[in-house]
């Protein structure tokens, strides 16, 4: 447990941004240490507030109302492997790559892979059911989960889901994965395990006009094919991607596709040729190939750094999350460059492509809170459009402190009314992780975003 | 933008002094993601904000805004930073923590009174022995009689009786090899075969007394490359171990003797076979900056010439006339090698092209060993049990012999291997092991 103020200072920020100072920071082992910490602030009635690494970019882990944080970093022991019957057992605090890497060995791995996981935690992916460049063929977390065990509101312990699928009853797992740490205390974790491809193949298409990057991926995806994963990037990206990983992406173009495609390595082949034919078709300047493993982890590792690259270009930057459907791709696009010039703003723009998950990626200088409001206002715009065009207000980051105000935009009065009342079942009186995911009804005026560095 | 909560009413004043800080340009880049976290030795360990890398930028912040005081809490998390920079090379957004973390330590060494002792020690290590090559020896000579005299074994065990600690940092003592490269210090080795490069060697400080023969191997390998190695005389400690622990006068005045040891124009490269000494030689112009004197340009011109031996050789045509060293080896990045210098294929290059050796690949083996410039010693808990997981992933490999590229990393390796499981196991340096395979070439 960590009492002292400056310890507690640590504590208060959380990918996205900062808000307030814990009461206290607890760091169980076991199963049996969290339902002691459970117990401890039932009686003293203050909330709890359950982190993994802190990497989350919707604000899940800080403090809106004082409290005990739980942090699961302590909690990163790997339980079972179990290869035969592809699956694993782990504590919440193990970090996402090193499961992958303990298994690797044996030809196996764990399919979510938000760009996040050399930091991650399993925990942190339970609960904002995150995904990754692979979710398009492979689904997001939730479809790796078989089961947990969750510590409840008062430290009594359930066990969820088990190692078969398709138990009788309801599907508590499934509620549980993306609840955002609202409903209960991961302590452990059952997940699948998923053999490597036989073979993998990365491309890199690149595109003079964004439009003929976006056609292509409707038509990859119209024509049957579905790759492991269809990645787009615009023009400002790339060039801030380049100059931290030099991962040769070409500077003077105006967007490219990354697109990898696996299976068998005949049928893999095969494919190969018809995207890169597809591509051709819609103007690409130019397909390369990864030629080796190091070629590819190259190209990947601009994508998986994407984020933080920006940080070298402008000094704060605010990612956002929404996702549309495929179709409407261009004109959301045109949609965000008009917002930005509206606002005077520079946005670039990742895309998961193949799922309709996009980030605009608006860049400021937290210095000027002139500029900080914009964003604001520019980022909320970009958001409602997205449910305008029928699309959602997060893909993957999860809603948290950042959007629980905008879910609105997406559900009805009666739908949000059932959700409480569910919530309410498991997360009385706003026991854990108060404030979160569902409206609180006071529109926070101002959300603090991007504050660590420029603050 | 101002943030709420706890203190933070009314803007407060920087809890920083005069001189060099962390400045804002520097880190401000730091966008708390976490994707550091897990690269960080000492976060991986004890799991807590503070003691990673985002955790220590954000108190370098708070005390530059005058929520965290420049005192204890804040010392005692810089000082358990390892300066391994594993964070720089896990960090998406390009933040040079290295520079800060050292203007931190700045701060810190002017600002925070520490305890006497610690003060004293800090004093007498950093100020009047390491600068002075003479006083070195003495030191060294002395450490040389009481490792051979076998006093060493009979105070061991009371040592450790009384002072269980003392017993650990005492088995760290670099073991003396005469005689020492001090005396080589002047001489010029011509090269075997044609000449195609002059080089100066830098020959290091503790290096040259405790690394005697590895500085001999690398000029011999050097030498078999073509090169005409100059080992100029005047040149001394590159100040490494004072930039890491906040003392940035006493650097300054080092790197000025040494800029003036080796005039730029004179060689076709400065080299050295410490990663530490490497790294540090490379930023000499971090030091240089604020003053913007001649010495910044000095130091740039320098800075373009110094190659760690790994990268100059891997550069070149290396000369492949090795014999055939049949062993199952692997190799440990030193953190100021990997993540400093980012030098990680160039080792592995050179020791893949010696017949026989079969290289397997460490486990972790960019995490650090723990051995951290003198980190081993002011901070032994974290480094024994960095040194215990390094020891495991040893293990797991197999290999009799472990190779790095650093004489700290050697030091604490070698204090590892002697207490695991496999005490036989060879611990040398790349270029040791290139020597002896252009040595039995050569019959
Ligand atoms: C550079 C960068 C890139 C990213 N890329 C992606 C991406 O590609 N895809 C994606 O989906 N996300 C991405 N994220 C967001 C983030 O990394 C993920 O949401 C991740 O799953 C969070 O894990 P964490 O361990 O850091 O959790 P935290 O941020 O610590 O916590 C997140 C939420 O989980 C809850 N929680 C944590 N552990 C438990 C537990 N044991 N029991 C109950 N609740 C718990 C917390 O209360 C909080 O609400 C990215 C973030 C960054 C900084
Ligand atoms: S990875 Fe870099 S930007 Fe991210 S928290 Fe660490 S130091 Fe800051
Ligand atoms: S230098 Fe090493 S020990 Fe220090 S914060 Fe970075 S990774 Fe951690």
């Amino acid at each position: 447990m960590l009492w002292r103020p400056e310890d507690r200072l640590l504590y208060e920020y959380d990918g996205l941004s900062s808000r307030r100072v814990p009461d206290a920071v607890a760091f169980p082992r076991s199963t049996e240490d969290v339902t002691e910490i459970v117990k401890l602030a039932r009686r003293e009635k203050v909330p709890v507030i359950a982190r993994g690494a802190g990497t989350g970019l919707s604000g899940g882990a800080v403090v809106t109302e004082g409290g005990i944080v739980v942090s699961f970093a302590r909690m990163k022991k790997i339980l079972e492997i179990d290869i035969p019957n592809q699956r694993a057992r782990v504590q919440p605090g193990v970090v996402n790559l090193d499961l992958s890497l303990a298994v690797s060995d044996v030809g196996f791995y764990f399919v979510p892979d938000p760009s996040s996981q050399k930091a991650c935690t399993i925990g942190g992916n339970v609960a904002e059911n995150s995904g990754g460049p692979h979710t398009l063929a492979y689904g997001v977390t939730t479809n790796h989960v078989l089961g947990l065990e969750v510590v409840l509101d008062d430290g009594r312990v359930i066990r969820t889901g088990g190692k078969v699928w398709d138990r009788p009853g309801y599907d508590l797992t499934g509620f549980i994965v993306g609840s955002e740490g609202t409903l209960g205390l991961v302590t452990e974790i059952t997940v699948r395990l998923t053999p490597k491809p036989e073979a993998v193949k990365t491309l890199l298409a690149i595109y003079e006009r964004v439009l003929d990057a976006t056609r292509t991926v409707a038509a990859i995806t119209a024509g049957g094919i579905t790759p492991a994963a269809l990645e787009m990037m615009d023009g400002i990206t790339l060039r801030a991607i380049e100059a931290a990983t030099h991962a040769g992406y070409p500077l003077d173009s105006a967007a490219v596709l990354l697109i990898e495609v696996e299976g068998l390595r005949e049928a893999v082949e095969e494919e190969v040729e018809a995207v890169e034919g597809i591509c051709r078709r819609h103007a690409a300047r130019e397909v390369r190939r990864a030629r080796s493993e190091e070629e590819r982890e190259l190209l990947w590792r601009g994508r998986k750094n994407a984020f933080g690259a920006l940080g070298r270009i402008s000094p704060n930057f605010y990612v956002q999350d929404g996702v549309i459907p495929r179709t409407r791709l261009p004109a959301m696009l045109e949609y965000i460059a008009a917002v930005g010039e509206k606002h005077g703003l520079l946005i670039g723009n990742i895309f998961h492509a193949g799922d309709g998950n996009l980030h605009p990626l608006l860049m400021f200088d937290a210095r000027d809170s002139k500029q900080t409001a914009k964003v604001l206002v520019a980022a909320s715009e970009i958001m409602a459009r997205c449910a305008d065009l029928g699309g959602s207000i997060t893909g993957e980051h999860g809603v948290g402190i950042e959007k629980n105000e905008l879910m609105p935009l997406i559900f009805s009065p009666d739908d949000l009314a059932m959700m409480r009342r569910l919530k309410e079942v498991f997360n009385p009186a706003g026991f854990f992780n108060p404030g979160k995911v569902l409206p609180t009804g006071k529109m926070c005026g101002e959300l603090r975003i991007q504050v660590g560095g420029g603050a | 933008m101002q943030m709420e909560g706890e203190g933070r009413a009314v803007p407060a004043a920087s809890g920083y002094g005069p001189g060099e800080k962390p400045e804002w340009d520097y880190y401000s880049k730091c966008i708390h993601c976490g994707l550091c976290l897990n690269a960080c030795p000492t976060y991986r360990e004890l799991g807590v904000e503070m003691d990673s890398p985002r955790g220590r930028i954000y108190q370098m912040i708070q005390v530059e805004q005058g929520r965290l005081a420049l005192g204890e809490s804040f010392v005692r998390h810089m000082d358990l930073c390892l300066d391994c920079r594993a964070c720089e090379t896990a960090c998406p957004s390009g933040v040079e923590y290295g520079r800060l973390i050292e203007a931190a330590r700045g701060q810190i060494a002017t600002h925070f009174r520490r305890p006497m002792l610690g003060r004293a020690l800090r004093s007498l290590f950093f100020r009047q022995i390491l600068p002075h090559r003479k006083r070195l020896i003495f030191a060294g000579q002395l450490l040389r009689v009481y490792q051979r005299s076998g006093i060493e074994r009979l105070a061991w065990p009371i040592a450790r009786i009384i002072l269980p600690r003392l017993g650990n940092v005492a088995r760290l003592a670099p073991r003396m090899e005469k005689p020492f490269f001090t005396e080589r210090l002047g001489v010029t080795m011509e090269p075997v075969g044609p000449r195609k490069y002059r080089v100066a060697l830098f020959a290091g400080c503790i290096a040259s007394l405790a690394f005697a023969r590895a500085n001999e191997a690398t000029a011999r390998v050097l030498a078999m490359n073509g090169c005409e190695v100059v080992i100029p005389a005047s040149q001394g400690c590159c100040g490494a171990l004072h930039v890491h622990a906040g003392l940035r006068d006493e650097a300054r005045q080092l790197a000025r003797r040494n800029l003036e040891a080796f005039p730029p124009g004179d060689f076709d490269a400065v080299i050295t076979n410490a990663a530490g000494c490497g790294s540090v030689l490379k930023e000499y112009p971090q030091l240089f900056e604020r003053e913007g004197t001649e010495y910044l340009e000095r130091a740039l011109l320098f800075t373009a010439r110094v190659r760690d031996v790994t990268e100059f050789l891997a550069g070149i045509e290396w000369n492949r006339d090795f014999a055939s060293i049949t062993v199952r080896a692997t190799y440990q990045d030193p953190c100021h090698l990997g993540h400093a210098q980012r030098i990680r294929s160039a080792p592995r290059r050179l020791l893949r092209s010696v017949p026989g050796l079969e290289l397997v690949e460490l486990k972790d083996a960019e995490v650090c060993c723990g051995s951290a410039g003198i980190y081993n010693v002011s901070e032994n808990d974290m480094a024994e049990r960095l040194l215990e997981s390094k020891m495991r992933r040893v293990d797991e490999t197999g290999a009799e012999l472990l190779l790095s590229a650093n004489p700290g990393c050697l030091l604490q390796l070698r204090a590892g291997v002697a207490q695991s499981s496999n005490p036989r196991r060879r611990v040398s340096h790349v270029v040791e092991l290139l020597d002896e395979a252009y040595r039995r070439a050569r019959g």
